[in-house]
């Protein structure tokens, strides 16, 4: 019961700050100009002479750096929205009215968690669907799998927010956060670098990317989620930036799985044993 | 561990240390039920540390603490503890009613029970017109009102009170006051902390002093008049010899010309020391007993020098 209440509270709470409704107001902007620029596409390509079949894969292109915008959008809100729930509180004081009450740490916690965790959901679920609407009614172009590609955005968000939660219980807001972007950048240089060994098949390379994504899975999951929802002929044609070029296998969504809950029950244990 | 029958609150050798510095010493106490009990001390003797370890805030470095006989921190316990932070703060998006029902759902109280407490509550602590305002429209003082009334939502049977009064002008001081007596008379305990002692004096029934994090003298307020008295003599011929001599019976002597002030702890020694002061040569005109105020005790407790 106390963690559906504090799940509830603290949905709540996330939905009334200003980076959500920034990231919103964000969101709205992208898909303002993402649908523009889909009709400008489609209406040019419609006057060419460019044949169906490479205009369908430029569009799908773009729907794919739509995608992925909206998966950047959607991993630093997370962070930037649940950063200061457990350092801020402890530092204001906020948490001493609540964790004096007749709940056990972990239930604090975990009903945080929950509730950072339905608003990423309903974030990624409302940034995917325009998305896809958009490319399906102005560019005409569907992703392959989009709600696997949903999912694993959802899990990328999962992954970032339990990390926050992590170096909360640890750090303070600012340097938590600092930390948490650190590590997403790590990721994102590292899923880019591993992408480019594929051209050269340098395993040196490689291995920077392999090892970075060990470190944040982050980017590993989007370039997953990237391969799940491109056509495979566009993927094999490594006609995109997400092509198929070095793609994370399904033990590494097993490894970020098991990773997000290491990282929450390190969480619970540092924020159950720590003075408040 | 065994508590006894009447015991509230109980420490025993509690002792917490941050990295090389001691916040508490050495914090053995006990608190009675029923007792509103005040929580003395100069800035840093490890108050505010004390109550979050009763409350199982922060962890013990050693020594033990109970409250209601279950060990500090205790989950189901807090269903009977009530607690209002130092600086209450919470959601500042909340209304008053809408904050008092969260933390009653959290406490375990009934959504039927909230809805007749809630508007009692925010009535007992003068928000009424307030009830449709967001906290973050609040002042100081409405939300120490609002944090008071979150501490009592689930009528515990002990309540922590961390500076109840810091932000409320004198009627909200009073109110405070006759708020701890209603607990007191429907039979809770009231652990209170604050640095306004004439507040002390009137509300409570014993108070501990303590001074890094030691307990270092403790007094009933009832009988306070009894034990700890501030005399005033007026008399002439005062010599040094005279003066040394009263060290047996008080530590602060001061001596202005004819005027000589000093405390002693007890009634009983009053005879002896005017005989003292007879005996020593000095012609005595005045010698008056006079109640010491609570202020008086702390400064002759914790010295001069030491702010509270």
């Amino acid at each position: 019961m106390g963690v559906w209440i504090m799940a509830s509270i603290t949905f709540r709470e996330a939905a009334r700050k200003k980076i959500l409704w920034t990231a919103l107001l964000a969101g709205a902007a992208f898909l303002l100009v993402f649908g523009i620029g889909l009709h400008f596409q489609s209406g040019d390509f419609r006057n060419s002479s460019v044949p169906p079949f490479l205009r369908y894969q430029v569009v799908s292109a773009m729907l794919m750096i739509g995608l992925y915008t909206v998966d950047l959008l959607a991993v630093v809100m997370t962070t930037l929205t649940s950063v200061d729930t457990i350092s801020g509180e402890i530092t204001s004081g906020t948490i001493h009215a609540i964790a004096t009450k007749p709940l056990a740490r972990w239930q604090i916690l975990i009903g945080k968690w929950l509730g950072f965790v339905a608003m990423a959901g309903v974030y990624v679920a409302i940034m995917f669907s325009g998305t896809i609407a958009e490319g399906f009614f102005i560019g005409g172009v569907m992703a392959q799998h989009p709600m696997r590609g949903a999912l694993l955005v959802f899990l990328e968000c999962i992954v970032a927010l339990s990390v926050t939660f992590m170096f909360g219980t640890w750090f303070s807001t600012l340097t938590s956060g600092v930390i948490t972007l650190g590590l997403l950048g790590v990721a994102f240089l590292g899923g880019w670098l591993e992408q480019m060994s594929g051209f050269t098949e340098g395993s040196r390379l490689a291995m920077v990317g392999i090892v970075s994504s060990l470190i944040m899975p982050s980017e590993a999951v989007w370039r997953r989620a990237a391969f799940e929802m491109e056509s495979p002929l566009a993927g094999s044609l490594q006609f995109s930036p997400f092509a198929d070029i070095s793609i994370p296998s399904l033990a590494m969504i097993v490894y970020a799985s098991v990773y997000l809950l290491i990282a929450l029950a390190i969480a619970v244990y540092h924020f159950r044993e720590r003075d408040l | 561990m065994s508590h006894e029958d009447d015991c509230a609150i109980r420490t025993q050798n509690l002792r917490k240390v941050f990295g090389d510095k001691v916040a508490v010493r050495d914090l053995t106490l006990t608190v009675r039920q029923g007792e509103i009990f005040g929580f003395l001390g100069p800035n840093g003797a490890g108050k505010s540390t004390s109550i979050k370890m009763l409350l199982g805030l922060a962890k013990p470095t050693s020594g033990e603490a109970w409250v209601l006989g279950a060990p500090s921190g205790d989950v189901e316990i807090r269903r009977r503890i009530g607690f209002l932070p130092e600086n209450f703060r919470f959601y500042e998006w909340l209304t008053p009613a809408e904050l008092l029902h969260l933390h009653g759902r959290l406490s375990g109280v009934s959504a039927s029970k909230l809805s007749e407490r809630v508007p009692a509550l925010i009535d007992m602590v003068g928000l009424t017109p307030h009830i449709d305002k967001r906290l973050q429209n609040f002042s100081k003082g409405m939300l120490q009102r609002i944090g008071l009334a979150q501490a009592l939502i689930h009528e515990p049977d002990v309540i922590f009170l961390d500076e109840p009064t810091s932000g409320l002008d004198p009627l909200g001081r009073r109110m405070v006051r006759d708020i701890i007596r209603v607990q007191r008379d429907r039979g809770a305990t009231v652990f209170l902390n604050s640095h306004i002692l004439s507040e002390i004096e009137i509300t409570c029934d014993q108070v501990v002093f303590i001074r890094e994090g030691e307990v270092v003298t403790s007094r009933d307020m009832r009988a306070q008049q009894e034990e700890a008295v501030r005399v005033e003599v007026r008399a002439r011929k005062i010599s040094p010899e005279c003066v040394s001599g009263l060290a047996r019976w008080s530590a602060s002597v001061q001596v202005d010309e004819e005027r000589l002030t000093f405390t002693t702890e007890s009634r009983e020694a009053l005879p002896d020391i005017l005989r003292h002061l007879i005996a020593a040569g000095a012609d005595v005109y005045q010698f008056t007993p006079q109640r010491m105020s609570l202020e008086e005790l702390f400064m002759n407790v914790m010295g001069e020098d030491r702010g509270l």
